[in-house]
């Protein structure tokens, strides 16, 4: 495990992805998006049918929250990690269509990790239940698709130095083993 | 007969939802504490920090601890010598719209399992009612988080599994459950009864003061036991290994059936929030 914290900006580049390695303590500064499983049906829909996807997949960073509403004055609400394994069903086809990181919390599947690997992309995780420090750590908030489903639309985020854990690599590593 | 007005009912319970999603109580603190000094690797310690300093914000500013501001669950004990003169349920539930709506806390609740669309105010809420003595009205409350409910299991094993078996099926379900329920976990659990007592003394048992030790004897010596078993399983903070599994294990119990040993694990993520009133 290194011991400095590693600091990413997104997209992340193919050459700093492939650096990672499981253990590594990394800070995300840049635009990630976000989706849970609503958001995550209804993407693997969109890409089903040939629909337009709500932004880009290509080497971008999805990060699965749905935040408490922010008060006045505030950029974003609470909004922490939710359990990441509830989209491992839906995640290979985000992978197939450029997706590359994912961030969110705890153990996923064999299926999921042998796909991460095929597609070299990266699981990220982040502390669950820390969710007013992580709101301090968003510059910018804006819904870009699916209003209705409220806390969890696809939400496009600026954060800046996001701290996260390396827990599955593009090697196959993982840090739940 | 004594009676308890319904907008002081309303404004009391929506003051206690909103304090328990943003001020993790002190006796929780001091557990994660004591376990950080007990690691001695960088991860464990590093995500120990991390919720410690994320309560101190939440409490500071008056952000909700967890963006999972959960199911309302609520414990309402009523003295037998009060009346009120509208429905209680819609009451509570009228609280929990204020709280959520007025707290800025997430709206959790789909109206049913498999349509799943947002109630938008949180309720309905989860309440579990019983008579007490006297007048007054005890009511505790405690937002719960999916990723920890989820994790939760129950089980009915046979007289002979006995105290071993009740161990071993709690130390499986938090090895099963790793970083999913958000580790260091509060244990809840609930032996005897039948299948749906087991699950509500679990899940009462959570409500217990962190301090606090089972009066029975047999419970005692089993939260000691279950807590260093689970202990000893280096699932750790956010099951990255670590020695802080569990901060704290509950045991109710209740006689049960001769052929019987129900036995319910609820587990309670390190966001352990709840509130108590009393009217």
């Amino acid at each position: 495990m290194s011991q400095d914290i590693i600091k990413l900006t997104t997209p992340i580049s193919d050459e700093a992805r492939l650096k990672l390695r499981v253990g590594d303590l990394v800070l995300i500064s840049g635009v990630i998006y976000t989706g849970r499983d609503a958001a995550h049906k209804l993407m693997v829909q969109a890409i089903t049918s040939g629909e337009t996807l709500p932004f880009e997949l290509n080497h971008q960073a999805i990060y699965y929250v749905g935040p408490t509403p922010a008060k006045p004055g505030q950029v974003i609400g609470s909004c922490g990690p939710t359990s990441s394994y509830r989209m491992d069903p839906y995640s290979p086809v985000l992978m197939e269509n450029g997706l590359k990181v994912m961030i969110g919390k705890g153990p996923r599947s064999k299926v999921f990790q042998a796909e991460l690997v095929k597609n070299q992309a990266v699981y990220l995780d982040v502390t669950g239940g820390i969710g007013a420090l992580l709101s301090k750590r968003v510059l910018k908030m804006e819904v870009i698709a699916y209003p209705w489903l409220e806390s969890e639309a696809v939400h496009k985020l600026l954060v800046v130095d996001f701290p996260a854990i390396v827990a599955y690599d593009t090697f196959g590593n993982d840090i739940f083993e | 007969m004594r009676t308890i007005s319904k907008e002081y009912l309303i404004s009391e319970l929506e003051r206690i939802i909103i304090e328990a999603a943003t001020v993790l109580d002190d006796e929780v603190v001091t557990c994660l504490q004591v376990g950080k000094a007990q690691e001695t690797s960088k991860l464990p310690i590093h995500i120990i920090d991390e919720i410690i300093d994320n309560q101190l914000i939440a409490r500071n500013e008056r952000i909700p601890i967890c963006q999972d501001t959960g199911v309302a669950v609520f414990f309402v004990e009523i003295g037998n010598d009060l009346h009120f003169d509208y429905n209680l349920t819609d009451a509570i539930n009228q609280a929990v719209r204020n709280g959520y709506i007025n707290g800025y806390l997430r709206k959790s609740i789909v109206n049913h399992p498999l349509d799943r669309k947002n109630t938008l105010d949180n309720t309905p809420a989860i309440i579990h009612y019983s008579l007490i003595s006297g007048d007054r009205l005890r009511i505790r409350f405690a937002p719960k988080g999916g990723g920890s409910e989820n994790m939760s299991k129950m089980t009915m094993l046979t007289p002979a599994d006995g105290r071993q078996g009740i161990i071993d099926f709690v130390v499986n379900t938090v090895k099963n459950a790793g970083g999913k329920a958000c580790p260091p976990i509060i244990l809840g659990i609930g032996i005897g009864g039948n299948f749906e007592k087991s699950t509500l003394l679990a899940k009462e048992a959570l409500f217990r003061k962190l301090s606090d030790e089972a009066l029975n004897p047999l419970d005692k010596k089993l939260e000691e036991d279950i807590l260093k078993a689970v202990n000893d399983t280096n699932v750790g903070p956010m099951g990255l290994k670590g020695k802080t599994t569990c901060l704290a294990v509950k045991v109710n119990s209740f006689p049960c059936h001769i052929a019987s040993l129900p036995v319910a694990v609820n587990i309670q993520c390190h966001a352990a929030r709840h509130k108590e009133v009393i009217l």
